[in-house]
């Protein structure tokens, strides 16, 4: 019953392992791997926010550690990428716990936790700024060796696998999430907490382990950035902007499903590229059509465009047999 | 198996409960009735460790859980409904009684079968896939019963499960009760429907501004003039004598 569950996923990777086969331009290459890395930090907030019910907007905090982490690792002390992408992670995990424990110790909720992630981003970009470590003001710079033992690759192509493969992994991780008793007792608290509490969850616990989750997998995706573009300065990496974008993601896919973040990344950087055709890059038009975005979704689309195709599938579903009746009378008349 | 021993909470200046004291025995089911505000629904939340007391102790199955977080106390066996139906809104009435059934039975699809297991229990089989919002009041309330009944207590809290159900639907949930009760859960319940305490309860405790002000069989406490007085008014019990001379 279970194994069915994946089929999905199975079809879904597969189309997209295929897609380079198809494309050749280097700028298209590019949109792909971009949105398959926001889809992966989509994921992350997707876990916490759409799962757990617990609206991050900070996820910049651990992207930016994740990234900064494999960085500093790579630079002062020698370490192999890949296995300074392991550290990275439980880095991004460690600063999601450290996040979650105060903040789920003192029952911040709503807006309250929303902005006690926002400030701890915000801190820790000014730290970035501050200290000699992370490379200050300046950023960081990682010198280009492109060797696949320095998950350095010469082609694109090579990378678009890469980030396709951290990208399964998510999937895989959320469908077994809602298989499981974490991911249930994710939802309790998403929908109720005091009903979650009164049945025996341990609510404090459970968040924990939602947003260590979710930092690891965010700091991934820092990571995976890092190596790309080999560069890193606090506003970028602690920017504001990957805070949005983490959250942007899954509210326009569908918040609490599996494929949610994939869909809300392609449809939001497609429809961003379409608008940078026709304005022109504008500056700071993507951030208002973000916004105007954002609202639109939650006004109208609250359950996201995973939540609208389910609506349409069931309403379609519902005209069938009634045509299928019509068609009958019709014929007995 | 509770023993519930001089508790007293404030709200402000409010006493909500005064120094109140209950025992309840395995296998039992008790009544806890008293006119609204009276402090029922705080006591309740003091047992199960929603709140905590600024005074007394609450022992379960010989244990002082006074204090103990809310999720180990059901851990432990004793479980509360809400009076005000908190379900998981978005989540199906199976999902729903799961979350409950997680609590021992770590596997999603061991929890589910057992979900759907207690829905038939309670007569919730044919609306195992809806919404939990799609349900009627009535349908809400059993919601709650299921839930708390998955988790397999051995003490089961219900707040005024029958509240806002017609006397058909009473009639319904009575039976379910007490067959839940008859399977060695022992239950102490808010109830305002008085047909519900008599018939299912052997013992009564009343609540008014906080503190217990008499207990026994239910007959007996419906009977006593303090709780009519409670009631209805300061020196209702004596008019109601007088009213019941003259017609006699
Ligand atoms: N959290 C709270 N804060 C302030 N007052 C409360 C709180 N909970 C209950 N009360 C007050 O305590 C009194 C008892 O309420 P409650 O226990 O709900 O009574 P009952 O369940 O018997 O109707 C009421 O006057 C109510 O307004
Ligand atoms: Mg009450």
């Amino acid at each position: 019953m279970m194994a069915g569950r994946y089929t999905a996923i199975g079809i879904t990777v597969a189309v997209l392992a295929a897609l380079p086969l198809a494309v050749t331009s280097n700028e298209v290459m590019m949109f792909l791997i971009l949105s398959l890395m926001f889809a992966l930090l989509g994921q992350a907030w997707n876990i916490l926010g759409g799962y757990a019910g617990q609206f991050s907007f900070g996820h910049a905090a651990f992207f930016g550690s994740g990234a900064y982490a494999t960085a500093t690792l790579q630079i002062h002390l020698g370490l192999n990428p890949w296995v300074a992408m392991v550290a990275a992670m439980a880095v991004g995990g460690l600063v999601g716990g450290l996040i979650g424990a105060l903040s789920f110790r003192f029952r911040l909720r709503g807006s309250y936790f929303a902005l006690i992630t926002l400030a701890f981003a915000e801190v820790l970009r000014v730290v970035a700024h501050t200290s000699d470590f992370t490379g200050g003001g300046a950023g960081i710079l990682i010198p280009l060796d492109e060797r696949a033992a320095n998950f350095q690759f010469e082609s694109r192509d090579v990378f678009y696998y890469v980030i396709l493969a951290m990208v399964a992994g998510s999937l895989v991780l959320t469908r077994a999430l809602e298989d499981s008793r974490l991911g249930a007792w994710m939802l309790a608290i998403r929908e109720n907490e005091d009903s979650a509490r009164a049945l025996g969850v341990d609510t404090f616990r459970v968040k924990l382990t939602a947003i260590i989750l979710s930092g690891a997998m965010a700091a991934s995706a820092g990571v995976f950035y890092t190596q790309i573009f080999l560069y890193l300065d606090p506003g970028i990496a602690y920017g504001v902007g990957f805070s949005v974008e983490a959250l942007l993601v899954p509210i326009i896919g569908g918040m609490g499903t599996v494929f949610g973040p994939l869909v809300g990344s392609f449809v939001l950087h497609g429809v961003d590229e379409v608008t940078k055709e026709l304005t022109g890059d504008a500056p700071g038009l993507n951030l208002a059509l973000y916004g105007a975005l954002l609202i639109v979704m939650l006004r109208f689309l609250p359950d996201g465009l995973m939540g609208l195709m389910g609506r349409l599938r069931r309403a379609a579903g519902r005209r069938q047999p009634q045509q299928a009746g019509r068609l009958k009378e019709a014929g007995d008349a | 198996m509770l023993e519930v021993r001089n508790i007293s909470k404030s709200f402000g200046g409010l006493r909500a409960v005064d120094n109140a004291s209950l025992d309840v025995s395995a296998g039992a089911i008790v009544s806890l009735i008293g006119p609204n505000g009276a402090g029922k629904t705080t006591l309740f939340t003091i047992i199960a460790g929603f709140q905590k007391p600024d005074e007394g102790r609450v022992r379960f199955e010989g244990r002082d859980i006074t204090g103990l977080p809310a999720h180990t106390i059901c851990r432990l066996g004793l479980v509360r409904t809400f009076q005000v139906v908190q379900p998981f809104g978005r989540l199906t009435v199976r999902e729903n009684i799961a979350v409950g059934a997680h609590l021992r039975h770590a596997d999603r699809a061991d929890a589910l079968e057992n979900a759907e297991a207690v829905a038939r229990r309670v007569g919730m089989g044919a609306m195992l896939d809806q919404p939990a919002t799609s349900l009627t009041v009535a349908g809400r309330k059993r919601l709650e019963l299921a839930r708390a009944l998955a988790t397999e207590p051995s003490l089961l809290l219900l707040d005024e499960v029958m509240a806002g159900l017609n006397p058909t639907e009473i009639d319904e949930i009575v039976p379910v009760i007490r067959s839940i009760r008859d399977d060695g859960v022992t239950i102490l319940l808010i109830e305002h429907v008085m047909r519900a305490v008599m018939s299912l309860s052997e013992h009564a405790y009343v609540l008014n501004n906080g503190a217990i002000i008499a207990s026994g069989p239910p007959r007996a406490v419906a009977a006593d003039p303090q709780v009519v007085e409670a009631y209805l008014g300061h020196g209702a019990a004596k008019r109601i004598a007088a009213s019941e001379t003259a017609h006699a």
